[in-house]
């Protein structure tokens, strides 16, 4: 996947995001994050078809995704966007299976291609034995497990996940990034992920991407790109970044009150 | 479609069947259900079969599939906007085809509350699909944020632009000639009563063209109730598949209303009993359809002979009073829901 040049803007405003290029490694996970309003959310949406760019392009394999047609681009790319309604009353096992939107005719019940990528899109979120329970009698964490198995079981080789850790505690947290990180490493997908968490990104990306501004202020392996100067310059947050375990760590400097 | 979904229709599709003979045997004439049936199959007496075929059941047919229609109508708009609120009744689709066939009525009338053939044939079910269409014009237009509909604005807008063109059927009662507005008053209530078939032919057209396609777009709609980023990035295309949606419901509900008037309460009541019945996330559509035909014609049975069972007096009432009567506690209900759900 690689991002050319690309400018993003909500009609009429400044853009929000400008003349961005990036190359998305494949078959890993990248992380973008950045401070509220630095445009992450919104290149997400420009390197989907959800929002379309005033400038630059986006391919797929050398494909622009704009001149791709809509399902056979929904068969390469797929992207959890944050917010999704869920209905009332739907289960878990129904809910994933819209994931085979793209592959189903108009009439045609469910192939068993449709029901084995169902079958394994649950087992990768670990909840078979949930399945048929409504989504929203299910934790928070669980909701967001199915939301990523549906996006699994869309099949696609591109993942793109926008914030999908937002507002869980840690362990749920955690939870949704095993599961996103075996898209990259165990199914040998091209992931893409937005967080807010600096240290839970750094944690799991192989490529961690900083914005600021609409534009990459730095990208690159995590322990290379985490540094107390660059949380200042782009952030304005005072931190010690300390390693541990290979992952860079961001401890906030204090301001007590005396 | 899921067992409880068959079942559902099927149960729905037996009873409007049932209730549809019963009505074709009641009325001043009383006739066995034995000889209704033999006069639909092509048999029974010369004058059995005039009462049955030519008396009765354009009233019928006219019922079940403005029923249908409205019903439909109802389901698409309110999984379109994901609001249960959101109906042609409720967002001025009727009261637009309303305005418009109301105008041809006052002034094609000849002040002898009688408007000669081809405008009533042709002119009152084309004035409301272009007054139909144009409220939902007006209410999709005005909804739009940031480059596309606002699902969340739809009821409020359409809540505005339906007071507005009720505000001009008003006007045009009150200019209107006496007799041309004490028959289009009565068409406003919704009403059964002496309908032919050329009521019955433009709903049916629009039925049988439309609600096949609006079940081709099942899979979308299921797509479009998780979200419209989640139905985009599922290869749905979703502006063109909303306006697509849009026209259909429009027009399935300007039709209805020009074949029995605005008929209260059907758009809105039959999608939510069928999805609660079913048990699904939105309004399935066939099922909708068939207790809308359900709910109207069993109305109109009401309306026929209620107050005479009850033996008020030998009064007919227009259907659309008892829709409205059976319905409009509902929409208390849903609206004290919707409240508590905030």
């Amino acid at each position: 996947m690689f991002v050319e040049n690309l400018t993003l803007a909500y009609s009429g405003d400044k853009p929000v995001v400008s003349g961005l290029t990036l190359e998305v490694p494949s078959g890993r996970l990248t992380a973008i994050v950045g401070p509220n309003g630095s445009g992450k959310s919104t290149l997400l949406r420009g390197m989907s078809r959800l929002m379309a760019p005033q400038g630059g392009r986006v391919l797929l394999d050398g494909k622009d995704i704009h001149q791709l047609p809509a399902r056979e681009l929904a068969r390469q790319l797929g992207i959890l966007p944050q917010g999704p309604v869920t209905p009332e009353g739907i289960t878990a096992a129904e809910l994933v299976s819209r994931g085979r939107h793209p592959y189903r005719g108009l009439f045609a019940r469910l192939t068993s291609d449709d029901q084995s990528a169902i079958d394994e899109a649950l087992a990768a979120v670990e909840l078979e034995e949930l399945k048929d329970r409504p989504v929203d009698q299910l934790s928070g964490g669980q909701r967001q497990r199915v939301w990523i198995a549906m996006v699994l079981a869309q099949g696609t080789p591109h993942l793109l996940l926008d914030e999908p850790t937002t507002y869980l505690d840690l362990a749920h947290a955690v939870d949704v990034m095993n599961v996103v990180h075996a898209a990259a490493h165990t199914s040998g997908r091209t992931v893409v992920v937005v967080l807010h968490d600096l240290t839970l990104a750094a944690q799991y990306a192989d490529h961690l991407v900083v914005m600021g501004n609409g534009e990459i202020a730095a990208e690159g392996h995590p322990v290379d790109v985490l540094s107390a100067e660059l949380l200042h310059e782009v952030f304005g947050l005072r931190a010690t970044v300390v390693e541990v375990g290979g992952a860079p760590v961001v401890v906030p400097d204090r301001r007590l009150a005396v | 479609m899921n067992p409880r979904t068959l079942v559902l229709s099927a149960a729905c599709a037996l009873l409007a069947i049932a209730l549809a003979l019963v009505s074709l045997s009641v009325g001043t004439t009383k006739l066995p259900v034995a000889d209704v049936v033999q006069a639909l199959l092509g048999g029974g007496d010369g004058g059995t079969r005039l009462i049955v075929l030519e008396l009765r059941l354009p009233r019928v047919a006219t019922g079940l599939l403005v029923g249908i229609a409205f019903a439909v109508s109802g389901a698409l708009l309110q999984t379109l906007s994901r609001n249960a609120l959101a109906s042609p009744d409720i967002v001025g689709v009727n009261s637009g085809a309303s305005a418009a066939a109301v105008t041809v009525i006052v002034l094609a009338g000849t002040g002898g509350g009688n408007i000669s053939g081809v405008a009533a044939r042709v002119g009152i079910p084309l004035a409301a699909i272009i007054g139909g269409l144009a409220a939902t014009a007006i209410v999709g237009v005005l909804s739009i944020q940031r480059g596309v509909i606002d699902a969340g604005r739809i009821v409020l807008i359409g809540v505005g632009v339906a007071a507005a063109a009720n505000s001009i059927v008003a006007w045009l009662l009150v200019i209107g000639d006496v007799t041309d507005a004490g028959r289009a008053a009565a068409w406003l209530a919704g009403s059964l009563n002496a309908r032919t078939w050329s009521d019955a032919i433009p709903v049916g057209l629009a039925v049988l063209l439309l609600l096949p396609v609006a079940v081709a777009f099942n899979r979308d709609l299921d797509a479009l109730v998780l979200g419209d980023d989640v139905a985009s990035s599922l290869g749905v295309r979703v502006s063109r598949v909303r306006i697509a949606l849009l026209v259909i419901a429009t027009v399935l509900a300007a039709m209805a209303t020009s074949g029995a008037g605005p008929i209260a309460f059907v758009a809105l009541v039959a999608p939510q009993i069928a999805q609660r019945l079913a048990k699904t996330e939105r309004p399935p559509l066939l099922s909708t359809a068939l207790l809308g035909a359900l709910f109207v014609t069993a109305a109109d049975l009401v309306a026929r002979n209620g107050l005479e069972v009850l033996q008020v007096g030998p009064y007919e009432l227009p259907v659309g009073v008892v829709t409205a009567a059976a319905g409009a506690p509902y929409l208390l209900h849903l609206i004290g829901r919707q409240q508590k759900g905030r």
